[in-house]
């Protein structure tokens, strides 16, 4: 027995352990040290896996040593050993800057309860990519939905409260929706095991059932996915919520229910049947140009930096699900690519924001929104975390030489290969709303004056920078060498689409 | 209410019985109905019980804050440490049939060891629901 058979368990259960441990220790020192640890552990893990995936191919693990289909099988295939690695490398870059971070955002005394949620929503996301059991994914959603709701609501703004019951409600209606859509599924099908139903969904899926399972299903994710009209619980969520988990969720949280959305459409419904017969792309397109538009619009006219890129965060979900809609490997291709990149750059946005508002935030008083007036001048005494939130709208806007391009230029690439040409000018028009924003931001901190009775402060300090600029190097980087994230996104899409036209 | 004979007298004779019937609960649970979860209920209903007749004050005495939380997080360490210790003698995650010297005694064990830490965990979680619902205001009887 060798312990590298057991890494799809481990990624997991890793985490998982970490909670309670950190629970156990009661003093906030040992619990940070706990969790990193196995954050840190986790990320080499999705290392090892995505090498072990691009070598040798799928793995499966079945838990508890019951076969798939009759177990719960962990599988792991191109698409989400990428997922993992995304996940974890965020977890590991997160938890280090939390430490100080949460320093005047969260009372003392519950600071090990915060390393232990952040290590459960680390497990519920960990799981949520790496099974192949569609009932045990809802489970996993719902580990990493309610350990969020509690991040959430320990921001010391009391609208967190409000914002994460709002959370509640709607992540608890979407997760309903799921389980009932798998319900459907199982009743039709009579497996979980997400391979096992490829073959029988296929002679199902025009049958009521089938479709009343498509639906709710499509449904509830979009509501985790925060699409556009079921967007509403998102921008106070990642307004009010503590910094550093305002960087995890936006990095991370969405972009796994993606996943899982297109888990269910290119694996288990498979993309021939949803695109050819159901107008299901026509759908996607229309909700994609909505978030696309809409939802940059709104960012222009925010005044809070926070709410400002969580609209834009929004307005990012557009351009993924837009790639889906095309169904060519390509559009896919893009969709996983900007999963990626969007979540790294929008992670090093929110850590840095994060920053000035440790920045401005005094000792008595909640900390104060980042506003434009209270940003002012701002570059000239916090250089490095105004040039790094530059750097990641840069990639927000897909400027050549950030990663935010390369998805972006895929995108577009798909939207030539299908013909159509004006949705080229529409990603191109919307990058244009994506300037105006990253432009209020340049224009506040680099050219207006600082106001006049602030007081003096110096740059953020490096236990915060460090983590975020590992964020802003990582955006370049993947600008720059595309290897792993094109190559990966490729072959996943190769593995999902089948409707090769 | 703790002046008041007739439920000092039923709590006396209630409160045992509940928390063997939990323990009945508990490991009839393999071969009927019951098992962890319901087990784990019945003992924090026992204490809750206990609570309404003698107050939360002397119930926060006999189960301290500081047990309850234990209790949540240590449950799922053994749920964990069973599936780790299935990895360790050789088989898969979660894997009881290597835990005993033939397989079905290894279930056995496994399902055993799971469910005291289902009990352990879900009396926790209620006790801690409990006495966060009654610690809210300055009432403290």
């Amino acid at each position: 027995m060798s312990l590298a058979q057991h890494l799809p368990a481990l990624q997991v259960v890793l985490p998982l352990i970490s909670a309670p441990l950190a629970v156990l220790s009661r003093r906030a020192g040992l619990a940070f040290l706990i969790v990193t640890a196995a954050a840190w552990t986790a990320f080499a893990i999705a290392i090892a896996l995505w090498l072990q995936v691009d070598l040798s191919g799928p793995v499966s693990y079945p838990i508890g040593n019951w076969e798939p289909p009759w177990g719960i099988e962990y599988r792991l295939d191109r698409l989400n050993s990428f997922m993992l690695v995304l996940v974890s490398g965020m977890a590991a870059v997160v938890l280090p800057y939390s430490r100080a971070s949460i320093e005047r955002e969260i009372p003392q005394e519950s600071h090990y309860l915060f390393y232990a949620m952040l290590g459960l929503c680390l497990t519920g996301l960990l799981g949520m990519s790496i099974t192949g059991d569609a009932f045990n994914l809802f489970v996993f959603l719902e580990i990493s939905s309610l350990s969020t709701y509690v991040l959430i609501a320990m921001g010391r703004d009391r609208r967190a409260l409000t914002a994460a019951y709002q959370y509640l409600i709607m992540g608890s209606i979407g997760a309903t929706f799921i389980v009932i859509g798998i319900g459907f599924l199982y009743l039709m099908t009579g497996t979980l095991n997400l391979a096992d139903m490829v073959d029988r969904v296929a002679r199902i899926e025009n049958s009521r059932p089938g479709l009343a399972a498509l639906a709710f299903i499509t449904v509830g994710v979009s509501l985790k996915v925060a699409l556009a009209p079921l967007h509403q619980w998102l921008p106070n969520a990642y307004t009010y919520a503590p910094s550093s988990v305002s960087a995890f969720l936006a990095a991370t949280a969405t972009k796994v229910a993606l996943y899982a959305l297109i888990r269910f459409y290119f694996t288990v419904f498979g993309d021939a049947f949803l695109f050819e017969k159901l107008p299901l792309p026509k759908m996607m397109l229309v909700l994609s140009l909505f978030a696309m538009f809409f939802a940059n619009f709104i960012a222009i006219f925010q005044d809070n930096l926070k709410r400002l890129f969580a609209y834009s965060s929004i307005g990012q979900i557009g351009y993924i699900t837009l790639g889906l809609s095309f169904d060519s490997i390509d559009g896919v291709a893009a969709s996983i690519m900007h999963l990626f990149n969007h979540g790294v750059a929008k992670g090093a946005i929110f850590l840095l924001v994060g920053a000035i508002v440790a920045r401005l935030t005094t000792r008595q008083s909640a900390p104060p929104a980042p506003g434009f007036d209270r940003i002012a001048g701002l570059a000239r005494s916090m250089p490095w975390t105004c040039f790094g939130i530059v750097i990641g709208g840069l990639s927000l806007i897909g400027v050549p030489g950030t990663a935010g391009f390369i998805s972006k230029w895929y995108l577009v690439l798909a939207a030539v290969d299908k013909g159509q040409w004006w949705l080229v000018g529409a990603i191109l028009f919307s990058s244009l709303l994506a300037v105006a924003y990253v432009w209020r931001f340049v224009e506040a901190a680099y050219f207006r004056a600082p106001p006049a009775g602030r007081e003096a402060f110096g740059e953020a300090s490096l236990s915060l920078l460090i983590p975020a600029w590992l964020l802003v190097g990582a955006t370049v980087w993947f600008g720059i060498d595309t290897s792993f994230t094109v190559g990966s996104a490729i072959e996943a899409a190769q593995q999902l689409v089948h409707n090769h036209k | 209410m703790r002046n008041d004979l007739v439920l000092r007298v039923v709590g006396r004779l209630m409160i045992p019985s509940i928390l063997i019937f939990a323990l009945y609960v508990q490991f009839h649970g393999d071969f009927g109905p019951g098992g962890g979860f319901q087990a784990g209920v019945i003992v924090a209903a026992g204490i809750v019980f206990y609570a309404l007749i003698y107050g939360v004050t002397a119930t926060r005495r006999l189960v301290p804050d500081c047990v309850v939380e234990t209790m949540v997080a240590s449950g799922v360490l053994i749920y964990a440490g069973v599936g780790l210790a299935g990895l360790l003698l050789g088989g898969h995650y979660l894997d009881y049939s290597v835990l005993g010297h033939d397989p079905v005694h290894g279930q056995h064990r496994g399902i055993f060891w799971v469910e005291v830490g289902v009990a352990t965990t879900v009396c926790g979680v209620m006790l801690k629901i409990f006495y966060m619902f009654t610690s809210r205001g300055n009432s403290e009887d």
